[in-house]
C-alpha cells in the first residue's frame, strides 16, 4: 500500500513543473516579442539620450579651445551658480505655493460634486475639468492675451467698480499670474483623481456616520479626507515632480513679459537658454542633471516623510 | 498558422516601427518649392524671408545645373537652434543657411560655416557696400554673402508731428525736446517712442552711433571687450533720462502689444531699420488718419554723422554641405540678379545690399505708398546704407543680447544706475569670455 503510493507522484513530480515552465515559457517569450518594438522606442529614444547627455556633462567644449573631459566639474559649477540656485529656489517656492491651491481647489469641488448628485453636478464636473483638455502652449498663449494690458479684459473690469488693473507681468506680480495659469488647467485633473478615489468609498460608511450623528460638514472632514488620502499623496508627488520641472507656461509667456520672466526663471528655462542661445550643450547637461538631482531627493523625502499615509513604503 | 500570423504581426510592428524612425535622413525629402530639374544636383536651404518661393522658383528655372531645396523652419532663434543642433549632431543641417550677419561671428567661431572666399565670394565683394562686406567677414575672409540690410532711419508720424507743432528733430537733444512737447499735449497719451529692455540690435546700434566699438576680434583666442565704455554710457544715460521722466515707453518690443501700440498712435515714432515698414503695414488696430514719413535718424554731432543699422541677414555655406562649391553658387547667385531683386523688394520690402539694385533709379526714385509716396530710399535709407561702416559682433551675441536686456531692463525699473548697469554687463560678459577660452584684453 505504501509502496504504490509514493512511487507514481516521484515519477510524475519531474514531468508536471517542466509542462508548466514550458507553457510559461512560451507565453513569456510572446509577450517579449510583442514589447519589443516599444522598449526599442524607450532604448533609442530615452535610455540613449539620457546617457549621451549624462557624456556630454562630463565634457567642456570651449569656443576657442575644444572638447575635453572634466569629470564633474560641471556640476561644481551647476550647484555654485546663482542663476540655478535662483531658479530651483523659485521652483520650490512655486511647489510650496501652487500645489496646496491646486490641491484645495480640486479637493473642495471634488467633495462638492460628490455631495450634489444632480445635473448641475455633472455638467460643473466637465467645466472644470475641461482646462486640462487644453494643450498647454495654448491654454498659456491665451491667458497671456487675457493679462495683456491692451488686449485683455482687466482694464474694462477693473474700470468697472473704479479701480486701476493691476500689470500681471510685472515682476511683483507674475509669480501669482502664473500660478493661476497652472492652478485653472491643473485643478480639473486632481479633481478627477480625487473624485474617482471618492467613488470607491463604500457608502455605508457614510450611512454609519449619519446614524452617529455626523452632519456632512463632519463626513467631509473627518471620513471623505482621510479615506482618499492616500491616493491625494500619491497625486501629491507627481505634481511635486511636475512644478519642478516647471517649463511650459513661463516660456511661453517670456516674449510678453517684459523681462519679468528672466532666462533663469525656472532652472529647465535656464538650462533650455543655456543649451540652444548661449550653444553651451555640455552645461545644459549638467543643470538638467543637477535638476533632476534635486527632484530626486526632493520627492523621495517627501515619499518617506508621507511613507504612513500613502502606504507606498513599507 | 495561429502561430506564423502572430509572428508576422509582430515583424510588421516591428518595421512599421523602425521606418517610422528611420524617415528623413539622407536625400532632400521634403522641399516646400517645386524642382524644374529633377537630374540637377540638388542643395537644401533654409530661409525664412517673406514671399520666397517665387525667388527660389526664378532661380530654379534659370539654373540647369543646380537646384535648390528650400524650407522655411523658422525665423531667427527657431531657426538657429535648429541648425545649432543640427551642426552639434553631425547631421540634418542645411547646405545654404540663411543668418542675420549679427550672428556671423558665432558661427565662425564654432566652425559651423566655411570660408567662402575661394569659394566665389571674392569675385562678387564689388557688389556689396564695406560695410555690409565688413559684417560677414572674418580675418579678411567672406564667411556669408549679404542679402538685405537695415539701414536705420527715423520713422515717424507726420500727422501727429503736424497736430502737436513738432519739427523733425535732427540732433538727439532736438529728440528730447520734440519727447517733452508731445508728453506735455497730449497728457502722456502718446509717447515720442518705446525704449524695449528686449531691444538688443536696437541699443547696440544706438551705442554704436555714439562711438562705441565693444569688440575686437585678433585670432581665435584674443578678444577685447569695452562694453561700459564712454560713449554706451552717454547714450544709456540719455534714454534713461527720457524713460525715467516717462517721456518714452519700457515694454517689450515684438509683442502684439507693442506692435499695436506702434500703430494706432500710443508712440509718435519709431528708430528702425529698412525692413520694418514692410511689417507696419501688417500691423492690427492702425489710425486709419495716420500718415508715416521718414527722415534720417537724430546725430550726436551734425557736421560728422554717423549711420546705423539693425539687422540685416546674408547666406552662410554650412559646414554639413556636400557639395561646397555648388552651394556657394547658390549663396551668391540667388539674390545676384535685377529681376530677383525686383522680387525681394516688391514682395518681400527688403532692402537691398546688391550694390546694381542699391543704386539703380528704379530703387533710388521709388515712392512707398505707406510713406505717402516719399522717396525714402532718396531721402534716408540709401545714404544710410553706403555711409554705414560695419560693425563687429561677437562669437557669443545671444549671451551679450540677454545680458544686455538685463542692464537695460534693471535702468529702466530703476533698479540700477546706467553706469553701474553698464558695468555689470561688462563683467559678467567678460567673465563668461574667460570661461570660454578667449583671453579677454580691455
Amino acid at each position: 500500500m505504501t509502496q504504490t503510493a509514493v512511487a507514481p507522484p516521484r515519477q510524475r513530480s519531474p514531468r508536471t513543473p517542466r509542462r508548466r515552465d514550458m507553457v510559461g515559457l512560451r507565453r513569456a517569450r510572446w509577450g517579449w516579442a510583442f514589447t519589443a518594438p516599444f522598449a526599442v522606442f524607450l532604448v533609442a529614444f530615452l535610455l540613449v539620450p539620457l546617457v549621451y547627455a549624462f557624456v556630454l556633462s562630463l565634457q567642456n567644449t570651449t569656443l576657442a579651445g575644444g572638447t575635453s573631459w572634466v569629470g564633474l566639474a560641471n556640476y561644481v559649477k551647476a550647484f555654485t551658480d546663482p542663476l540655478f540656485l535662483d531658479g530651483v529656489w523659485r521652483v520650490l517656492l512655486f511647489a510650496v505655493i501652487m500645489i496646496p491651491a491646486q490641491m484645495l481647489v480640486a479637493l473642495i469641488a471634488a467633495l462638492l460634486i460628490d455631495a450634489l448628485t444632480t445635473r448641475f453636478a455633472k455638467i460643473s464636473r466637465l467645466l472644470i475639468f475641461v482646462p486640462y483638455a487644453v494643450p498647454v502652449v495654448i491654454g498659456a498663449l491665451m491667458w497671456g492675451f487675457l493679462y495683456s494690458p491692451s488686449f485683455g479684459p482687466a482694464q474694462e473690469l477693473f474700470g468697472l467698480v473704479g479701480l486701476q488693473a493691476p500689470n500681471f507681468f510685472s515682476d511683483s506680480n507674475v509669480f501669482g499670474s502664473l500660478v493661476n495659469i497652472v492652478t485653472w488647467q491643473w485643478a480639473g485633473y486632481y479633481m478627477i483623481i480625487i473624485y474617482a478615489a471618492l467613488q470607491g468609498v463604500d457608502p455605508s460608511i457614510y450611512e454609519a456616520a449619519r446614524v452617529d450623528g455626523a452632519n456632512a460638514w463632519q463626513i467631509a472632514l473627518r471620513i471623505k479626507i482621510p479615506m482618499v488620502a492616500s491616493s491625494l499623496l500619491l497625486v501629491l508627488v507627481f505634481a511635486l515632480i511636475g512644478t519642478l520641472q516647471f517649463f511650459n507656461e513661463p516660456q511661453m509667456l517670456r516674449g510678453m513679459a517684459s523681462g519679468s520672466i528672466t532666462s533663469n526663471y525656472t532652472p529647465n528655462i535656464y538650462a533650455y537658454t543655456v543649451a540652444f542661445s548661449y550653444h553651451q550643450f555640455n552645461y545644459a547637461s549638467a543643470i538638467a542633471f543637477a535638476l533632476g538631482l534635486v527632484i530626486f531627493i526632493g520627492s523621495y523625502v517627501f515619499m518617506f516623510a508621507t511613507r504612513k499615509r500613502s502606504g507606498l513604503m513599507k | 498558422m495561429k502561430k506564423l500570423l502572430a509572428a508576422g504581426g509582430v515583424i510588421a510592428v516591428a518595421i512599421a516601427a523602425l521606418t517610422g524612425c528611420s524617415g528623413g535622413s539622407g536625400a532632400a525629402a521634403s522641399c516646400q518649392n517645386k524642382i524644374v530639374h529633377s537630374d540637377a544636383k540638388q542643395v537644401t536651404m533654409w530661409a525664412w524671408y517673406p514671399n520666397f518661393e517665387p525667388v527660389v522658383d526664378l532661380f530654379n528655372k534659370n539654373h540647369k545645373d543646380v537646384q535648390i531645396c528650400w524650407t522655411n523652419t523658422g525665423a531667427g532663434n527657431d531657426e538657429y537652434t535648429k541648425f545649432s543642433t543640427a551642426i552639434q549632431a553631425g547631421s540634418g543641417a542645411p547646405d545654404v543657411v540663411m543668418l542675420e550677419s549679427e550672428v556671423v561671428p558665432s558661427y565662425v567661431a564654432d566652425g559651423s560655416i566655411v570660408n567662402l572666399s575661394k569659394l566665389g565670394a571674392d569675385k562678387v565683394k564689388s557688389n556689396y557696400s564695406e560695410g555690409a562686406w565688413s559684417d560677414v567677414s572674418n580675418g579678411g575672409a567672406a564667411y556669408a554673402i549679404p542679402v538685405d540690410g537695415g539701414p536705420v532711419g527715423l520713422l515717424y508720424r507726420k500727422d501727429l508731428f503736424d497736430k502737436y507743432g513738432l519739427t523733425v528733430p535732427t540732433t538727439w537733444d532736438e529728440y528730447a525736446a520734440d519727447a517733452e512737447k508731445i508728453n506735455t499735449a497730449t497728457g502722456g497719451k502718446t509717447l515720442m517712442t518705446d525704449f524695449p529692455g528686449n531691444g538688443r540690435a536696437y541699443q547696440t546700434a544706438l551705442f554704436a552711433q555714439a562711438g562705441a566699438a565693444p569688440f575686437e576680434l585678433s585670432g581665435k583666442q584674443d578678444i577685447k571687450i569695452d562694453l561700459n565704455d564712454e560713449p554706451s554710457q552717454k547714450v544709456l544715460t540719455y534714454w534713461n533720462n527720457l524713460v525715467q521722466k516717462k517721456l518714452v515707453g519700457t515694454e517689450d518690443s515684438s509683442t502684439t502689444d507693442y506692435n499695436t501700440h506702434l500703430v494706432n498712435g500710443k508712440y509718435a515714432s519709431v528708430i528702425a531699420a529698412a525692413w520694418l515698414p514692410g511689417y507696419l503695414q501688417g500691423f492690427t488696430g492702425a489710425d486709419k488718419t495716420a500718415k508715416w514719413a521718414v527722415a534720417p535718424v537724430p546725430q550726436w554731432d551734425t557736421a560728422n554723422p554717423v549711420q546705423i543699422n539693425i539687422g540685416g541677414s546674408a547666406f552662410a555655406v554650412s559646414k554639413q554641405a556636400q557639395d561646397p562649391k555648388a552651394a556657394a553658387k547658390v549663396a551668391t547667385e540667388i539674390f545676384g540678379t535685377e529681376a530677383a531683386w525686383k522680387l525681394g523688394i516688391e514682395k518681400a520690402a527688403l532692402f537691398p545690399l546688391w550694390k546694381p539694385i542699391l543704386e539703380s533709379d528704379y530703387f533710388q526714385s521709388k515712392a512707398y505708398p505707406f510713406f505717402g509716396g516719399q522717396q525714402i530710399n532718396k531721402d534716408v535709407f540709401l545714404t544710410a546704407a553706403t555711409d554705414y561702416k560695419g560693425f563687429q559682433f561677437s562669437p557669443f551675441q545671444n549671451l551679450v543680447y540677454d545680458k544686455l536686456t538685463d542692464a537695460v531692463n534693471s535702468t529702466n525699473k530703476g533698479k540700477s544706475e546706467p553706469e553701474a548697469a553698464l558695468k555689470t554687463y561688462q563683467s559678467t560678459v567678460e567673465s563668461y569670455a574667460k570661461q570660454q577660452g578667449y583671453t579677454v584684453t580691455k
